[in-house]
């Protein structure tokens, strides 16, 4: 659905600071009816990123292919047609003050010539879809952040686009109008059919909503996939920003190895602790570790601290090896750094 | 005191006077003032149709026509005054050099307000689609408008106090007034009782102005 080949976007030198290499040749698909992510720190290139997917920013070389069409091939004139079918969302959601919300509403809906009763019964409905039909005449000044991007949202939707763009919907969110908001995305993605491409810079929100992930750093891709895979695969610098590798906790006891065990829910920890305790009669302690909701599914980083039979610690690193569980042995110093 | 009977008439005159120079040159200067405070802000660079060359030969007309005193102007505009409205003599001509010298004075107050306007709304309407022409219609006017109209009560109060020099062209009104049956025949009283008059039409337009721009801002 969206699909961008070896894209770069240079800022030209300006008075003082020198040319800006902003995307620095990323390629990334996104499927039909996928909501992926791209998360990265500041200054990683993101919200241009999201820019160039509608053109709002023209990438210096590159293609960007949108439902088909080869954006970066058409005039003007018709990636502004093109726009209308990709809806986008802000940071700091970008209502007119001038206008109620149903007026926020129909704004594209007037821009795109569509008539009065009809853009009035459409924003009434999309106004109802996020939650917000009685507000309906309330000015974005008497809403609350959470009602705003719900607005916007329904304005994204308006023109019935099959993709949708967020960049940073809710970084200027509470946690509670975070949570509705990144509900009514997967929602209204469910629902519609959507294809979401969301910008953030908080890994919760990406294990919170999204299927597959893009982490940037410095304009390039250095790593992505989709969830569920990258929290298995080995050393993968998105599935360790994902679940960070857990740190020993310091009140645990010395001694002995350390094991550092990835657990889903088709290998749980009883699993794992069944196969060193129960099968290969290791003494084994829980040294830290969290066990989280990602993208659906249970995952968790744990560090087992294994006492007593660690010489049968070889074989029993193959044995969960080969009952396809993600698993490593810390190297002593690692443990002598914390 | 008796004569204020005479003087009177002759006061409500000069009253209307006033009121129709600076109200048909504030007629024009919106006309005018607006599209040229438009073109002055997308030209500008990262605009919305950035014309460097354009954006600066335009800055510096506006800078010209705000640079010189009005009564410099007056004299000036003298054979365009004449050109347009057949003599420079009058009230009718003396709204001719009365807009000249607001245009550029709304453009810049114009250019002020729409750049207030954040750039994340003009980006949200493109992103929508939106063609600049649709921009400037649908995002930079409404939303700038409280502010527009804040510009627009400035300048008229600025045109109150250029047209009490517009008598100096013959051009009537209560600043005239004032010079001939105040200062010229030393009557402290009369020129004091135009002021006063002034002071209520300022003060009237300002409050006018600035509720109707609280009834407009939503913020």
């Amino acid at each position: 659905m969206i699909e961008l080949k070896d894209v770069r976007k240079v800022f030209p030198a300006r008075r003082r600071a020198g040319e800006v290499v902003a995307v620095d040749g990323v390629s990334l698909t996104v499927e039909r009816g996928e909501f992926a992510g791209v998360v990265g720190p500041s200054g990683s290139g993101k919200s241009t990123l999201v820019r160039l997917v509608n053109l709002l920013e023209r990438p210096t070389s590159g293609s960007v292919t949108v439902d088909g069409r080869v954006l970066t091939e058409l005039p003007d004139d018709q990636v502004r047609q093109a726009r209308r079918s990709i809806g986008m969302v802000f940071q700091h959601f970008e209502l007119l003050d001038s206008r109620t919300a149903a007026g926020n509403v129909e704004h594209p809906l007037e821009l795109a010539g569509v008539g009065r009763a009809e853009r009035r019964r459409r924003a009434a409905e999309l106004l109802d879809l996020v939650g917000l039909g009685d507000r309906a005449d309330a000015r974005p000044a008497q809403l609350s952040g959470g009602q705003k991007q719900r607005v916007a949202i329904a304005r994204a939707l308006a023109v019935r686009p099959n993709v949708l763009l967020c960049d940073e919907a809710t970084s200027a969110l509470d946690q509670a109008s975070t949570a509705g908001v990144l509900e009514l995305l997967r929602r209204v993605r469910d629902e519609l059919g959507l294809t979401v491409l969301l910008i953030t810079h908080e890994m919760a929100v990406v294990k919170a909503v999204c299927d597959s992930a893009v982490l940037l750093s410095q304009g390039r891709v250095v790593d992505s996939g989709r969830l569920a895979d990258v929290l298995t695969r080995e050393r993968s610098p998105l599935g360790d920003a994902l679940l960070p590798a857990p740190v020993a906790d310091a009140g645990a006891g010395h001694g002995g190895a350390l094991l550092r065990v990835t657990v889903t829910d088709r290998t749980p920890e009883t699993v794992v602790l069944e196969t060193l305790i129960g099968d290969l009669g290791l003494a084994v302690e829980i040294a830290g570790g969290s066990v989280e909701t990602v993208a659906g599914g249970r995952y968790g980083r744990l560090l087992l601290r294994v006492t007593g039979g660690v010489e049968g610690l070889d074989d029993a690193v193959q044995r969960l090896r080969a009952g396809g569980v993600l698993v490593e042995r810390v190297p002593a110093t690692a443990e002598v750094d914390r | 005191m008796s004569d204020w009977t005479r003087i009177y008439p002759q006061l409500l005159d000069a009253t209307w006077e006033t009121l129709y120079m600076v109200g048909v040159a504030a007629l024009i200067t919106v006309l005018l003032g607006v599209p040229l405070g438009v073109l002055l802000t997308v030209t500008a660079p990262g605009g919305l149709a950035p014309r460097p060359a354009l954006n600066r030969l335009l800055g510096l007309v506006v800078n010209l026509g705000r640079a010189l005193p009005f009564i410099i102007l007056l004299v000036l505009v003298a054979p365009v005054t004449r050109g347009i409205v057949g003599t420079t003599i009058g009230s009718t001509a003396a709204i001719v050099p009365l807009t000249i010298g607001a245009i550029p004075f709304l453009a810049r107050l114009v250019e002020t307000s729409l750049r207030e306007v954040a750039a994340g709304k003009v980006e949200a309407a493109m992103s929508m689609g939106a063609r600049r022409r649709d921009v400037v219609r649908t995002v930079l006017l409404p939303e700038a408008l409280p502010s527009l109209v804040a510009g627009v009560t400035v300048t008229v109060v600025a045109l109150i106090s250029y047209s009490a020099m517009a008598g100096a062209v013959g051009g009537g009104g209560l600043g005239d007034f004032a010079i001939r049956f105040g200062y010229q025949q030393f009557r402290t009283d009369i020129t004091l009782a135009t002021v006063v008059l002034l002071l209520v039409v300022v003060q009237a337009l300002q409050w006018a102005g600035d509720r109707w721009a609280r009834s407009l801002a939503h913020t």
